[in-house]
Protein backbone atom coordinates (compact mmCIF):
# COMPACT_ATOMS: atom_id res chain seq x y z
CA UNK A 1 0.00 0.00 0.00
CA UNK A 2 1.36 3.82 -1.05
CA UNK A 3 0.99 6.26 1.54
CA UNK A 4 -2.35 8.48 0.83
CA UNK A 5 -1.58 11.51 -0.47
CA UNK A 6 -0.18 13.85 -3.47
CA UNK A 7 3.49 13.65 -4.23
CA UNK A 8 5.28 15.79 -2.32
CA UNK A 9 8.95 16.56 -2.51
CA UNK A 10 9.14 18.45 0.90
CA UNK A 11 8.83 15.21 2.48
CA UNK A 12 12.33 14.62 2.23
CA UNK A 13 12.84 17.37 4.68
CA UNK A 14 10.88 16.61 7.40
CA UNK A 15 12.34 12.84 7.21
CA UNK A 16 16.10 14.31 6.99
CA UNK A 17 16.83 15.33 10.51
CA UNK A 18 15.38 11.50 12.16
CA UNK A 19 17.37 10.24 9.63
CA UNK A 20 20.48 11.64 10.34
CA UNK A 21 20.72 10.91 13.63
CA UNK A 22 19.15 7.36 13.04
CA UNK A 23 22.07 6.65 10.33
CA UNK A 24 25.16 8.20 12.28
CA UNK A 25 23.83 6.28 15.52
CA UNK A 26 22.14 3.28 15.11
CA UNK A 27 23.25 2.35 11.06
CA UNK A 28 26.68 3.69 11.16
CA UNK A 29 28.04 1.68 14.36
CA UNK A 30 25.54 -1.46 12.66
CA UNK A 31 27.87 -1.54 9.54
CA UNK A 32 31.19 -0.50 11.30
CA UNK A 33 30.62 -3.54 13.70
CA UNK A 34 29.99 -5.67 10.61
CA UNK A 35 33.32 -4.21 9.43
CA UNK A 36 35.21 -4.91 13.26
CA UNK A 37 33.60 -8.12 13.12
CA UNK A 38 35.74 -9.08 9.89
CA UNK A 39 39.16 -8.33 11.74
CA UNK A 40 40.55 -9.78 14.21
CA UNK A 41 41.30 -6.58 17.01
CA UNK A 42 42.25 -5.85 21.03
CA UNK A 43 40.82 -2.82 20.50
CA UNK A 44 44.29 -1.06 20.78
CA UNK A 45 46.98 -2.10 18.35
CA UNK A 46 46.33 -2.49 13.91
CA UNK A 47 43.79 -5.51 13.50
CA UNK A 48 44.62 -8.14 11.24
CA UNK A 49 42.12 -9.53 8.99
CA UNK A 50 40.53 -12.19 9.88
CA UNK A 51 37.82 -12.52 6.74
CA UNK A 52 34.81 -14.96 8.85
CA UNK A 53 37.21 -16.34 11.49
CA UNK A 54 35.75 -14.85 14.27
CA UNK A 55 31.81 -16.19 13.40
CA UNK A 56 33.63 -19.51 12.42
CA UNK A 57 35.19 -19.01 16.34
CA UNK A 58 31.64 -17.81 17.80
CA UNK A 59 30.04 -20.93 16.90
CA UNK A 60 33.51 -23.57 17.23
CA UNK A 61 34.78 -21.93 20.64
CA UNK A 62 33.31 -24.30 23.17
CA UNK A 63 32.93 -21.75 25.36
CA UNK A 64 31.20 -19.40 23.58
CA UNK A 65 29.13 -22.15 21.69
CA UNK A 66 28.19 -23.02 25.55
CA UNK A 67 26.70 -19.18 25.31
CA UNK A 68 24.28 -20.01 22.63
CA UNK A 69 23.29 -23.08 24.29
CA UNK A 70 22.29 -21.67 27.18
CA UNK A 71 20.62 -18.76 25.73
CA UNK A 72 18.24 -21.47 23.93
CA UNK A 73 17.98 -22.36 28.13
CA UNK A 74 16.75 -19.19 28.37
CA UNK A 75 14.47 -18.73 25.58
CA UNK A 76 12.51 -21.49 27.69
CA UNK A 77 12.26 -19.45 29.87
CA UNK A 78 11.79 -16.24 28.65
CA UNK A 79 9.30 -17.38 25.82
CA UNK A 80 8.18 -20.61 26.03
CA UNK A 81 7.10 -20.76 29.57
CA UNK A 82 5.51 -17.49 29.63
CA UNK A 83 3.80 -17.85 26.26
CA UNK A 84 2.60 -21.76 27.20
CA UNK A 85 1.47 -20.91 30.92
CA UNK A 86 -0.63 -17.66 30.21
CA UNK A 87 -2.07 -19.22 27.04
CA UNK A 88 -3.37 -22.30 28.83
CA UNK A 89 -4.89 -19.96 31.92
CA UNK A 90 -6.41 -17.51 29.39
CA UNK A 91 -7.96 -20.00 27.17
CA UNK A 92 -9.43 -21.25 30.55
CA UNK A 93 -10.81 -18.30 31.70
CA UNK A 94 -11.73 -17.80 28.07
CA UNK A 95 -15.06 -17.95 28.82
CA UNK A 96 -15.66 -15.67 31.50
CA UNK A 97 -15.45 -12.02 31.21
CA UNK A 98 -14.29 -10.67 34.81
CA UNK A 99 -14.61 -7.15 36.21
CA UNK A 100 -11.40 -5.32 37.37
CA UNK A 101 -9.76 -6.08 34.35
CA UNK A 102 -8.07 -2.70 34.27
CA UNK A 103 -6.35 -3.55 37.46
CA UNK A 104 -5.64 -7.07 37.02
CA UNK A 105 -3.34 -6.01 34.04
CA UNK A 106 -1.83 -2.86 35.32
CA UNK A 107 -0.26 -5.14 38.02
CA UNK A 108 0.54 -8.20 36.00
CA UNK A 109 2.69 -5.66 33.31
CA UNK A 110 4.10 -4.34 35.96
CA UNK A 111 7.41 -5.80 35.89
CA UNK A 112 8.06 -4.81 32.18
CA UNK A 113 8.49 -1.45 32.95
CA UNK A 114 10.20 -1.64 36.24
CA UNK A 115 14.43 -0.71 35.61
CA UNK A 116 16.18 -4.59 35.42
CA UNK A 117 18.60 -3.35 38.05
CA UNK A 118 16.43 -2.86 40.17
CA UNK A 119 14.79 -6.00 39.66
CA UNK A 120 18.44 -7.84 39.40
CA UNK A 121 18.61 -6.38 43.16
CA UNK A 122 14.67 -8.02 44.31
CA UNK A 123 16.07 -11.34 42.85
CA UNK A 124 19.25 -11.56 44.27
CA UNK A 125 17.76 -11.14 47.96
CA UNK A 126 15.23 -13.81 46.83
CA UNK A 127 17.98 -16.35 45.78
CA UNK A 128 20.13 -15.24 48.63
CA UNK A 129 21.31 -17.41 51.77
CA UNK A 130 18.41 -16.09 53.84
CA UNK A 131 16.40 -14.92 51.30
CA UNK A 132 12.63 -16.43 51.06
CA UNK A 133 13.01 -18.88 48.89
CA UNK A 134 15.60 -20.87 51.27
CA UNK A 135 13.73 -19.82 54.20
CA UNK A 136 10.52 -21.60 52.80
CA UNK A 137 12.85 -24.56 52.35
CA UNK A 138 14.09 -24.36 55.81
CA UNK A 139 10.33 -23.44 56.92
CA UNK A 140 9.04 -26.68 55.54
CA UNK A 141 11.62 -28.98 56.89
CA UNK A 142 14.33 -29.27 53.61
CA UNK A 143 16.86 -27.12 54.77
CA UNK A 144 19.24 -29.55 52.93
CA UNK A 145 18.38 -28.25 49.34
CA UNK A 146 19.17 -24.78 50.65
CA UNK A 147 21.65 -23.18 48.51
CA UNK A 148 23.08 -20.07 47.35
CA UNK A 149 20.92 -20.44 43.93
CA UNK A 150 22.28 -17.83 41.71
CA UNK A 151 26.18 -19.08 42.63
CA UNK A 152 25.47 -22.99 42.24
CA UNK A 153 26.58 -24.38 39.05
CA UNK A 154 23.60 -26.42 38.23
CA UNK A 155 21.09 -23.82 39.41
CA UNK A 156 22.28 -20.53 38.66
CA UNK A 157 21.04 -20.86 34.99
CA UNK A 158 17.62 -22.16 35.60
CA UNK A 159 17.23 -19.15 38.39
CA UNK A 160 18.19 -16.41 36.22
CA UNK A 161 15.86 -18.29 33.46
CA UNK A 162 12.94 -17.99 35.98
CA UNK A 163 13.54 -14.62 37.27
CA UNK A 164 13.12 -13.88 33.33
CA UNK A 165 9.66 -15.87 33.02
CA UNK A 166 8.38 -13.94 36.13
CA UNK A 167 9.06 -10.33 33.98
CA UNK A 168 7.38 -11.60 30.85
CA UNK A 169 4.48 -13.85 32.16
CA UNK A 170 2.47 -10.62 32.69
CA UNK A 171 3.14 -9.67 29.13
CA UNK A 172 1.97 -12.80 27.75
CA UNK A 173 -1.02 -13.12 29.88
CA UNK A 174 -2.18 -9.10 29.35
CA UNK A 175 -1.86 -10.07 25.12
CA UNK A 176 -4.19 -12.76 25.53
CA UNK A 177 -6.58 -11.64 27.75
CA UNK A 178 -6.89 -8.85 24.89
CA UNK A 179 -7.06 -11.20 22.34
CA UNK A 180 -9.42 -13.54 23.92
CA UNK A 181 -12.24 -10.46 24.59
CA UNK A 182 -12.19 -9.96 21.08
CA UNK A 183 -13.36 -13.42 20.13
CA UNK A 184 -16.92 -13.58 19.53
CA UNK A 185 -19.06 -15.22 22.31
CA UNK A 186 -20.95 -17.06 19.69
CA UNK A 187 -18.24 -18.68 19.01
CA UNK A 188 -17.89 -20.28 21.83
CA UNK A 189 -22.28 -20.66 22.44
CA UNK A 190 -21.95 -22.59 18.63
CA UNK A 191 -18.88 -24.51 20.03
CA UNK A 192 -20.89 -25.75 22.82
CA UNK A 193 -24.13 -26.27 21.02
CA UNK A 194 -22.16 -28.40 18.71
CA UNK A 195 -21.10 -30.61 22.11
CA UNK A 196 -17.24 -29.11 22.08
CA UNK A 197 -15.95 -30.12 25.13
CA UNK A 198 -12.89 -27.65 26.68
CA UNK A 199 -10.19 -29.34 24.68
CA UNK A 200 -12.18 -29.09 21.32
CA UNK A 201 -13.12 -25.76 21.63
CA UNK A 202 -9.49 -24.80 22.95
CA UNK A 203 -8.42 -26.28 19.79
CA UNK A 204 -11.68 -24.95 17.30
CA UNK A 205 -11.88 -21.35 18.69
CA UNK A 206 -9.76 -20.06 21.25
CA UNK A 207 -6.21 -21.00 19.46
CA UNK A 208 -6.88 -19.31 16.03
CA UNK A 209 -8.64 -16.55 17.89
CA UNK A 210 -5.12 -15.82 19.51
CA UNK A 211 -3.02 -16.67 16.78
CA UNK A 212 -2.01 -12.83 16.33
CA UNK A 213 -1.65 -12.31 19.96
CA UNK A 214 0.44 -15.62 20.65
CA UNK A 215 3.14 -14.10 17.75
CA UNK A 216 2.78 -10.91 19.53
CA UNK A 217 4.18 -12.68 22.42
CA UNK A 218 6.67 -14.70 21.03
CA UNK A 219 8.50 -12.08 19.67
CA UNK A 220 8.66 -10.11 21.91
CA UNK A 221 9.89 -12.65 24.74
CA UNK A 222 11.94 -14.14 22.50
CA UNK A 223 14.27 -10.96 21.63
CA UNK A 224 14.12 -10.32 25.36
CA UNK A 225 15.54 -13.26 25.89
CA UNK A 226 18.23 -12.62 23.73
CA UNK A 227 18.53 -8.79 24.71
CA UNK A 228 19.31 -10.14 28.49
CA UNK A 229 22.36 -8.16 29.09
CA UNK A 230 21.05 -6.32 31.86
CA UNK A 231 20.30 -9.29 34.02
CA UNK A 232 23.07 -11.46 33.17
CA UNK A 233 25.53 -8.71 34.49
CA UNK A 234 23.50 -7.71 36.89
CA UNK A 235 22.85 -11.03 38.57
CA UNK A 236 25.65 -13.34 38.15
CA UNK A 237 28.04 -11.65 35.26
CA UNK A 238 28.26 -15.13 33.63
CA UNK A 239 29.10 -16.62 36.51
CA UNK A 240 29.99 -19.12 38.28
CA UNK A 241 32.30 -20.02 36.00
CA UNK A 242 30.79 -19.89 33.15
CA UNK A 243 27.42 -21.01 33.99
CA UNK A 244 25.63 -18.64 32.72
CA UNK A 245 27.50 -16.71 29.90
CA UNK A 246 25.43 -15.87 26.83
CA UNK A 247 26.10 -14.25 23.95
CA UNK A 248 24.44 -10.93 25.01
CA UNK A 249 27.13 -10.72 28.16
CA UNK A 250 30.03 -12.20 26.00
CA UNK A 251 29.80 -9.02 23.24
CA UNK A 252 30.61 -6.71 26.63
CA UNK A 253 32.78 -9.76 28.38
CA UNK A 254 35.65 -10.47 25.20
CA UNK A 255 35.65 -6.09 24.63
CA UNK A 256 36.62 -4.76 28.09
CA UNK A 257 37.64 -8.54 29.95
CA UNK A 258 40.10 -10.15 27.68
CA UNK A 259 40.02 -7.57 24.26
CA UNK A 260 38.70 -9.11 21.87
CA UNK A 261 36.76 -6.35 19.95
CA UNK A 262 36.20 -8.38 16.40
CA UNK A 263 34.98 -11.36 18.18
CA UNK A 264 32.97 -9.68 20.42
CA UNK A 265 31.56 -7.51 17.38
CA UNK A 266 31.04 -10.88 15.16
CA UNK A 267 28.48 -12.35 18.41
CA UNK A 268 26.93 -8.95 18.25
CA UNK A 269 25.89 -8.98 14.72
CA UNK A 270 24.75 -12.68 14.93
CA UNK A 271 22.52 -12.19 18.10
CA UNK A 272 20.96 -9.52 15.61
CA UNK A 273 21.01 -11.85 12.99
CA UNK A 274 18.85 -14.41 15.16
CA UNK A 275 16.64 -11.86 16.43
CA UNK A 276 16.14 -11.00 12.73
CA UNK A 277 15.53 -14.43 11.66
CA UNK A 278 13.09 -15.66 14.30
CA UNK A 279 11.25 -12.74 14.14
CA UNK A 280 10.84 -13.46 10.26
CA UNK A 281 9.72 -16.72 11.14
CA UNK A 282 6.81 -16.32 13.90
CA UNK A 283 5.42 -13.63 11.54
CA UNK A 284 6.05 -16.47 8.38
CA UNK A 285 4.41 -18.93 10.55
CA UNK A 286 1.34 -17.07 12.02
CA UNK A 287 0.71 -15.61 8.72
CA UNK A 288 0.68 -18.34 6.85
CA UNK A 289 -2.85 -19.60 7.62
CA UNK A 290 -4.43 -22.92 7.08
CA UNK B 1 -22.91 -18.16 29.78
CA UNK B 2 -20.38 -18.76 32.84
CA UNK B 3 -20.98 -20.07 36.46
CA UNK B 4 -20.27 -19.13 39.43
CA UNK B 5 -17.19 -21.56 39.73
CA UNK B 6 -15.56 -20.15 36.19
CA UNK B 7 -15.87 -16.83 37.63
CA UNK B 8 -14.11 -17.60 40.70
CA UNK B 9 -12.08 -19.73 39.18
CA UNK B 10 -10.86 -17.20 36.85
CA UNK B 11 -10.41 -14.27 39.58
CA UNK B 12 -8.16 -16.80 41.54
CA UNK B 13 -5.60 -17.52 38.69
CA UNK B 14 -5.87 -13.51 37.79
CA UNK B 15 -4.82 -12.90 41.54
CA UNK B 16 -2.81 -15.61 41.82
CA UNK B 17 -0.46 -13.85 39.33
CA UNK B 18 -0.82 -10.08 40.09
CA UNK B 19 0.25 -11.46 43.92
CA UNK B 20 3.19 -13.03 41.81
CA UNK B 21 4.16 -10.45 39.82
CA UNK B 22 4.19 -7.89 42.70
CA UNK B 23 5.73 -9.76 45.26
CA UNK B 24 9.34 -9.06 44.54
CA UNK B 25 8.78 -5.64 44.03
CA UNK B 26 6.61 -5.07 47.88
CA UNK B 27 9.40 -7.65 49.25
CA UNK B 28 11.70 -4.35 48.06
CA UNK B 29 9.49 -1.73 49.40
CA UNK B 30 8.74 -3.40 52.73
CA UNK B 31 12.87 -4.17 53.15
CA UNK B 32 13.46 -0.40 51.93
CA UNK B 33 11.16 0.81 54.67
CA UNK B 34 12.37 -1.37 57.47
CA UNK B 35 8.69 -2.77 57.66
CA UNK B 36 6.96 -3.38 60.64
CA UNK B 37 9.20 -0.35 62.05
CA UNK B 38 8.60 2.06 59.49
CA UNK B 39 12.00 4.10 59.21
CA UNK B 40 13.39 6.30 56.42
CA UNK B 41 16.74 5.67 57.42
CA UNK B 42 18.44 3.72 54.82
CA UNK B 43 16.70 6.01 52.01
CA UNK B 44 18.32 9.00 53.08
CA UNK B 45 21.69 7.10 54.12
CA UNK B 46 21.54 5.16 50.20
CA UNK B 47 20.88 8.50 48.93
CA UNK B 48 24.14 9.96 50.70
CA UNK B 49 26.69 7.40 50.25
CA UNK B 50 24.97 6.25 46.59
CA UNK B 51 25.13 9.78 45.01
CA UNK B 52 21.81 9.18 44.10
CA UNK B 53 20.53 13.16 43.92
CA UNK B 54 23.73 13.34 41.54
CA UNK B 55 22.67 10.01 39.16
CA UNK B 56 18.92 11.06 39.57
CA UNK B 57 19.89 14.91 37.89
CA UNK B 58 21.79 12.91 35.36
CA UNK B 59 18.85 10.60 34.44
CA UNK B 60 16.34 13.76 34.26
CA UNK B 61 18.88 15.49 31.84
CA UNK B 62 19.10 12.32 30.00
CA UNK B 63 15.70 11.83 29.49
CA UNK B 64 14.22 14.89 28.96
CA UNK B 65 16.49 16.22 25.66
CA UNK B 66 16.02 12.59 24.55
CA UNK B 67 12.14 12.73 24.46
CA UNK B 68 12.17 16.34 23.26
CA UNK B 69 14.50 15.48 20.41
CA UNK B 70 13.15 12.09 19.89
CA UNK B 71 9.91 12.94 19.75
CA UNK B 72 9.99 16.20 17.33
CA UNK B 73 12.13 14.18 14.84
CA UNK B 74 9.54 11.22 15.01
CA UNK B 75 6.30 13.58 14.33
CA UNK B 76 8.52 15.27 11.28
CA UNK B 77 9.61 12.41 10.12
CA UNK B 78 6.48 10.36 10.45
CA UNK B 79 4.24 13.00 8.92
CA UNK B 80 5.62 13.24 5.82
CA UNK B 81 6.21 9.20 5.88
CA UNK B 82 2.52 9.05 6.67
CA UNK B 83 1.05 11.54 4.42
CA UNK B 84 3.16 12.38 1.61
CA UNK B 85 3.95 10.21 -1.43
CA UNK B 86 7.54 10.79 -2.83
CA UNK B 87 10.20 8.34 -4.15
CA UNK B 88 11.77 6.46 -1.67
CA UNK B 89 9.13 6.86 0.62
CA UNK B 90 8.10 2.92 1.74
CA UNK B 91 11.97 1.89 1.96
CA UNK B 92 12.69 5.01 4.42
CA UNK B 93 9.90 3.68 6.56
CA UNK B 94 11.55 0.28 6.67
CA UNK B 95 15.10 1.75 7.22
CA UNK B 96 13.67 2.85 9.81
CA UNK B 97 11.55 -0.47 11.11
CA UNK B 98 14.42 -2.54 10.81
CA UNK B 99 16.16 -0.44 13.65
CA UNK B 100 13.06 -1.84 16.37
CA UNK B 101 15.01 -5.00 15.73
CA UNK B 102 18.99 -4.16 16.13
CA UNK B 103 19.43 -5.30 19.63
CA UNK B 104 21.82 -2.57 21.57
CA UNK B 105 24.29 -5.48 22.01
CA UNK B 106 24.78 -5.55 17.99
CA UNK B 107 26.23 -1.68 17.98
CA UNK B 108 27.48 -0.81 21.51
CA UNK B 109 30.66 -1.92 20.84
CA UNK B 110 31.55 0.25 17.95
CA UNK B 111 29.70 3.27 18.71
CA UNK B 112 32.37 2.89 22.09
CA UNK B 113 35.05 3.30 19.70
CA UNK B 114 33.70 6.04 17.65
CA UNK B 115 32.16 8.10 20.44
CA UNK B 116 35.34 7.61 21.82
CA UNK B 117 37.42 8.94 18.53
CA UNK B 118 35.56 11.98 18.30
CA UNK B 119 35.57 12.70 22.23
CA UNK B 120 32.00 11.96 23.11
CA UNK B 121 32.37 8.97 25.55
CA UNK B 122 32.00 9.98 28.89
CA UNK B 123 29.65 13.21 27.76
CA UNK B 124 25.96 13.11 28.15
CA UNK B 125 25.78 14.05 24.54
CA UNK B 126 27.19 11.07 24.03
CA UNK B 127 24.65 8.65 25.79
CA UNK B 128 21.85 11.08 24.71
CA UNK B 129 22.61 10.49 20.48
CA UNK B 130 22.35 6.84 20.40
CA UNK B 131 19.49 6.89 22.47
CA UNK B 132 17.62 9.67 20.27
CA UNK B 133 18.58 7.10 17.18
CA UNK B 134 16.95 3.85 18.43
CA UNK B 135 13.52 6.33 19.86
CA UNK B 136 13.21 7.80 16.86
CA UNK B 137 13.23 3.96 15.30
CA UNK B 138 10.19 3.41 17.74
CA UNK B 139 8.63 6.93 17.40
CA UNK B 140 9.08 6.84 13.04
CA UNK B 141 6.68 3.32 12.86
CA UNK B 142 4.63 5.21 15.68
CA UNK B 143 3.92 8.89 14.11
CA UNK B 144 3.45 7.15 11.13
CA UNK B 145 0.84 4.82 11.79
CA UNK B 146 -1.14 7.72 13.41
CA UNK B 147 -0.50 9.75 10.47
CA UNK B 148 -1.99 7.33 8.16
CA UNK B 149 -4.72 6.82 10.44
CA UNK B 150 -5.94 10.28 11.20
CA UNK B 151 -8.93 11.29 9.01
CA UNK B 152 -7.81 12.05 4.84
CA UNK B 153 -10.60 15.05 5.53
CA UNK B 154 -8.81 17.10 8.08
CA UNK B 155 -5.76 17.14 6.09
CA UNK B 156 -7.69 17.89 3.11
CA UNK B 157 -9.90 20.76 4.78
CA UNK B 158 -6.97 22.52 5.70
CA UNK B 159 -4.98 22.12 2.64
CA UNK B 160 -8.14 23.68 0.84
CA UNK B 161 -8.41 26.82 3.45
CA UNK B 162 -4.75 27.19 1.84
CA UNK B 163 -2.79 26.01 4.57
CA UNK B 164 0.94 24.69 4.04
CA UNK B 165 2.05 21.51 5.21
CA UNK B 166 3.96 22.89 8.44
CA UNK B 167 0.58 24.69 9.23
CA UNK B 168 -1.31 21.41 8.74
CA UNK B 169 0.96 19.69 11.15
CA UNK B 170 1.25 22.14 13.76
CA UNK B 171 -2.41 23.17 14.12
CA UNK B 172 -4.39 20.38 12.99
CA UNK B 173 -2.82 17.03 12.92
CA UNK B 174 -0.49 17.59 16.09
CA UNK B 175 -3.25 18.98 18.47
CA UNK B 176 -5.70 15.94 17.65
CA UNK B 177 -3.09 13.63 17.66
CA UNK B 178 -1.89 14.32 21.23
CA UNK B 179 -2.53 10.65 23.13
CA UNK B 180 -0.60 9.09 19.95
CA UNK B 181 2.00 11.44 21.31
CA UNK B 182 1.61 11.02 24.67
CA UNK B 183 2.16 7.06 23.84
CA UNK B 184 5.07 8.02 22.29
CA UNK B 185 6.78 10.11 24.86
CA UNK B 186 5.76 7.86 27.93
CA UNK B 187 7.94 4.79 26.49
CA UNK B 188 10.59 6.52 25.31
CA UNK B 189 10.62 8.21 28.75
CA UNK B 190 10.80 4.93 29.96
CA UNK B 191 13.45 3.77 27.95
CA UNK B 192 15.26 5.86 28.12
CA UNK B 193 15.84 6.12 31.94
CA UNK B 194 15.66 2.35 32.53
CA UNK B 195 18.59 1.94 29.17
CA UNK B 196 21.77 -0.01 31.34
CA UNK B 197 24.29 -1.50 28.95
CA UNK B 198 24.80 2.14 26.74
CA UNK B 199 25.57 3.81 30.16
CA UNK B 200 27.90 1.68 31.40
CA UNK B 201 29.87 1.01 27.98
CA UNK B 202 29.38 4.68 27.49
CA UNK B 203 30.06 5.92 30.77
CA UNK B 204 32.82 4.82 31.84
CA UNK B 205 35.03 6.76 34.21
CA UNK B 206 33.19 9.80 34.48
CA UNK B 207 31.38 9.46 37.82
CA UNK B 208 29.94 12.48 37.75
CA UNK B 209 27.71 11.99 34.59
CA UNK B 210 26.82 8.37 35.97
CA UNK B 211 22.72 7.74 35.36
CA UNK B 212 20.43 5.89 38.28
CA UNK B 213 20.37 2.59 36.66
CA UNK B 214 24.41 2.67 36.19
CA UNK B 215 25.11 4.53 39.54
CA UNK B 216 22.79 1.78 41.32
CA UNK B 217 24.67 -1.19 39.99
CA UNK B 218 27.99 0.46 41.09
CA UNK B 219 25.56 0.64 44.63
CA UNK B 220 25.25 -2.19 44.44
CA UNK B 221 28.71 -3.56 43.91
CA UNK B 222 29.85 -1.73 47.09
CA UNK B 223 27.38 -2.76 49.18
CA UNK B 224 26.77 -6.63 48.12
CA UNK B 225 24.66 -7.95 51.15
CA UNK B 226 23.28 -4.85 52.47
CA UNK B 227 20.22 -5.49 51.63
CA UNK B 228 17.88 -3.02 53.25
CA UNK B 229 20.56 -0.52 51.35
CA UNK B 230 20.30 -1.98 48.58
CA UNK B 231 16.56 -1.77 48.17
CA UNK B 232 16.28 1.63 49.03
CA UNK B 233 18.27 2.16 46.40
CA UNK B 234 16.58 0.08 44.07
CA UNK B 235 13.03 1.86 44.56
CA UNK B 236 14.56 5.64 44.29
CA UNK B 237 15.40 4.20 40.83
CA UNK B 238 12.30 2.83 39.78
CA UNK B 239 9.78 4.42 41.08
CA UNK B 240 9.78 7.25 38.85
CA UNK B 241 8.87 5.34 35.96
CA UNK B 242 6.69 3.39 38.39
CA UNK B 243 4.58 6.30 39.19
CA UNK B 244 3.72 7.44 35.68
CA UNK B 245 3.10 4.35 34.82
CA UNK B 246 0.37 3.65 37.48
CA UNK B 247 -1.54 7.14 35.74
CA UNK B 248 -1.23 6.61 32.03
CA UNK B 249 -1.19 2.31 31.71
CA UNK B 250 -3.15 2.26 29.15
CA UNK B 251 -0.51 3.76 27.26
CA UNK B 252 2.52 1.73 28.56
CA UNK B 253 0.65 -1.32 27.38
CA UNK B 254 -0.77 -0.50 23.91
CA UNK B 255 2.73 0.96 23.28
CA UNK B 256 5.05 -1.68 24.01
CA UNK B 257 2.50 -3.95 22.79
CA UNK B 258 2.56 -2.54 19.07
CA UNK B 259 6.57 -2.62 18.83
CA UNK B 260 5.58 -6.48 16.97
CA UNK B 261 2.72 -5.53 14.73
CA UNK B 262 3.38 -5.36 11.43
CA UNK B 263 0.96 -3.98 8.91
Amino acid sequence: MSPPGEPRRIGYLYVLPAFVVYALFLLWPLLHGAYLSLFHWDGLTVGTWAGLGNYAEAIGDPQLRGSFWHAAVLLIFYAVLPCCIAFVLVSIMSRSRPRGMTFFRTVLFLPQVVAMVAVAVAWQWIYSDHGPINGSLRFAGLGGLTRGWLGDFTWALPSVGLIGTWVEIGLAMVLFLAGVQKIPRELYEAARVDGAGAVREFFAVTLPGLRRELAIALTLTTVAALRNFDLIYLTTSGGPGDATKVPAYEVYNRTFNTGEVGLACAIGITIAIIVFAITAVINRVVEGRP
Amino acid sequence: MTSRAERLGTYGVLSLFAVIAVFPLLAVAAQAFGLPHLSFGAFTEAWRRGHFARYLTNSLIVVTVVVIVASVLSILAGYALGTMEFRGATTLFYVFLAGLMVPTEAIVIPLYFDLRSVGLDNTLPGLMLPQIAQSVSFGVFWMRAYFRSAPRSLIEASRIDGASSWTTLRRVLVPVGRPAILTMVVLIAMWTWNEFLLALVIINSSEDLRTAPLGLSIFQGQHQTEYQLLMAGALIVATPVVLVYVFLQRHFIAGMLSGAIKE
